[in-house]
């Protein structure tokens, strides 16, 4: 990607402990990059719930889609976007730390706890010659004593507490959906808080494309609501009439929306090349 | 070996090493396989009975404050309660050095967490499965920690009692207590539950003072001194109190 721009080769990306001239870590730069080639997922939270959902994909016409969201615990659930594998580390780190905080104190191990844990965890691996970054970003979605939460984690080991988030593919046209309407979500109702969660992941689709109960998956947890997954069959009472509703984004103008926020983030390579193709190079969903 | 050690000559080459050995230094205290591992079998100084029972606002927790070694009154001022955090008192019978290991423990466990950033209180119903586990994990090395432990306070908003021992056995109930505490003061209690079912707090502390006299009068290895710990919704309060002055021994000189 950026190692071969122009006709001259990065000299300072080939290890991820090795800081450039300006102070940047490229090779951490470069595994932020493999966070956007995954498919998009949202998460909201309101007063009593959060919410993720995920738009999956299917390699091909023969392959089934792949899953995105994965349970942790009974008040935990993760969806992730990046490198499928490195999810699958992380994940079952986190399920580990959940059972163990059971087996040793007999209670739920709260977010934050579990954040700083996944954190430094996911620090270490930028930290060390003989490592690379976690080339995956996660969405948490749990409730514990203090509440309902949706954490945003990057491969640069940085994490984000957030009232709502969207990562993945094209994902700023779902960031600018949250961000209108983000007063409405503390007092939404479960419903309602599904429902923004669903439009603002539709706002990430082509205009020719619908969600469907193939390609969504949704998570919901909440103050007396144990964690539980939608998938399929059980998710298309939640999609009815979705498709029916205006876009509010507009498929067409977010593509070209995200690109221009992504390079203006300074992401190296997002808008060098089209998302979809580097989507086939590499094992991300 | 023989062969090699009559090959010197003792006179020429007195303490040095024989040919295909070492030289031994002088006051090397070299550990030998077959030292014994060196386990607890038995306690030293050890307290006696912790009595503890929920109440009308909350779970209230004592233990005298003496150590014994063997029936020798050996300290008079020993504490064997203390508070683990706002939600959360152990008591411990047993042995004291024990106690005063795990108290350590716990303490350094809570400005852990403190120290993480951590919103949770250890409360109460953790500390017990924590301890159960370490307890019954110390017992599986045959190394055990010999204590009756009493954990009282808050699980998730309601009151708490909970008892783990020295091999890990456990439970959870409204009225515990270890030692001659389970022969003389449970019987008491269940007695105060059947008259009155809910506990005013004057109620329950004055159970509890008859409870630590009774045993007092009847185990050789109780105090008149004894701690006492009130656990409320407000948090934990600890008194020192002493029936000294109100005990009665004319029984004792029947006969005489």
């Amino acid at each position: 990607m950026k190692a071969f721009i122009g006709k001259f080769r990065n000299q300072y990306d080939n290890d991820v402990t090795v800081w450039s001239p300006q102070g940047r870590l490229h090779q951490v730069e470069y595994a932020m990059e493999a966070v956007k080639q995954g498919s998009a997922t949202v998460g909201i939270k309101s007063k009593t719930h959060a919410v993720i959902v995920a738009l999956k994909r299917a390699s091909s016409e023969l392959a089934a889609h792949q899953k995105k969201i994965i349970p942790i615990d009974t008040h935990i659930a993760i969806s992730i976007s990046g490198l499928t594998a490195d999810a699958r580390v992380l994940s079952r780190f986190m399920r580990t730390e959940c059972l163990n905080e059971r087996f040793s104190h007999n209670r739920p191990l709260s977010l934050n706890e579990l954040m700083w844990r996944v954190g430094a965890k996911m620090q270490s691996a930028t930290q060390g010659y003989d490592k690379r970054p976690y080339g995956v970003g996660l969405l948490l979605a749990g409730y514990d004593e203090d509440g309902p939460h949706i954490y945003q984690t990057c491969p640069s080991a940085n994490f984000y507490d957030c009232k709502a988030m969207a990562i993945g593919a094209r994902s700023q046209s779902s960031r600018t959906y949250l961000e209108r309407h983000l007063d409405e979500f503390v007092d939404a109702s479960r419903d309602e808080i599904i429902r923004h969660c669903l439009r603002a992941l539709r706002d990430t689709l082509p205009n020719d494309i619908e969600l469907t109960s193939k390609n969504c998956s949704m998570a919901v947890v909440g103050k007396c609501d144990p964690l539980k997954l939608y998938d399929d069959d059980a998710i298309a009472p939640f999609l009815e009439g979705l498709d029916q509703e205006e876009r509010r984004g507009g498929g067409g103008r977010a593509d070209t929306a995200a690109t221009s926020a992504e390079a203006a983030e300074g992401a190296p390579g997002s808008a060098t090349q089209p998302e979809e193709t580097q989507g086939e190079r590499m094992d991300t969903d | 070996m023989n062969i090699s050690r009559q090959l010197v000559n003792p006179m020429l080459w007195s303490g040095g090493p024989v040919p295909g050995e070492f030289y031994e230094f002088p006051r090397i205290c070299r550990k030998t396989e077959s030292d014994p591992l060196k386990h607890t079998l038995y306690p030293s100084t050890s307290g006696t009975s912790v009595v503890g029972f929920t109440y009308k606002d909350g779970v209230m927790i004592a233990a005298d404050t003496k150590g014994s070694y063997g029936s020798l009154s050996r300290f008079m001022d020993i504490d064997r309660l203390f508070k683990a955090t706002d939600q959360a008192v152990l008591a411990c019978g047993g042995d004291i050095a024990d106690y005063q290991f795990i108290k350590d423990v716990i303490e350094q466990k809570v400005r852990d967490d403190e120290c993480a950033g951590s919103m949770k209180v250890l409360d109460a119903g953790s500390l017990h499965c924590w301890l159960t586990r370490v307890l019954y994990n110390r017992r599986t090395r045959f190394d055990p920690l010999w204590l009756d432990c009493v954990v009282a306070g808050f699980k998730a908003g309601k009151p708490f009692l909970g008892f783990v021992n020295k091999i890990g056995m456990a439970y959870e109930a409204d009225e515990i207590a270890s030692g001659f505490g389970v022969h003389f003061s449970l019987p008491m209690i269940r007695d105060a539950r059947d008259k009155k079912s809910e506990l005013t707090k004057e109620e329950a502390r004055k159970l509890m003072r008859e409870c630590m006299k009774i045993l007092y009068y009847r185990d050789c290895k109780a105090h008149h001194k004894y701690q006492i710990a009130d656990i409320t919704a407000e948090g934990v309060k600890i008194d020192v109190c002493d029936f000294k002055k109100e005990t009665n021994w004319d029984v004792a000189f029947y006969g005489n």
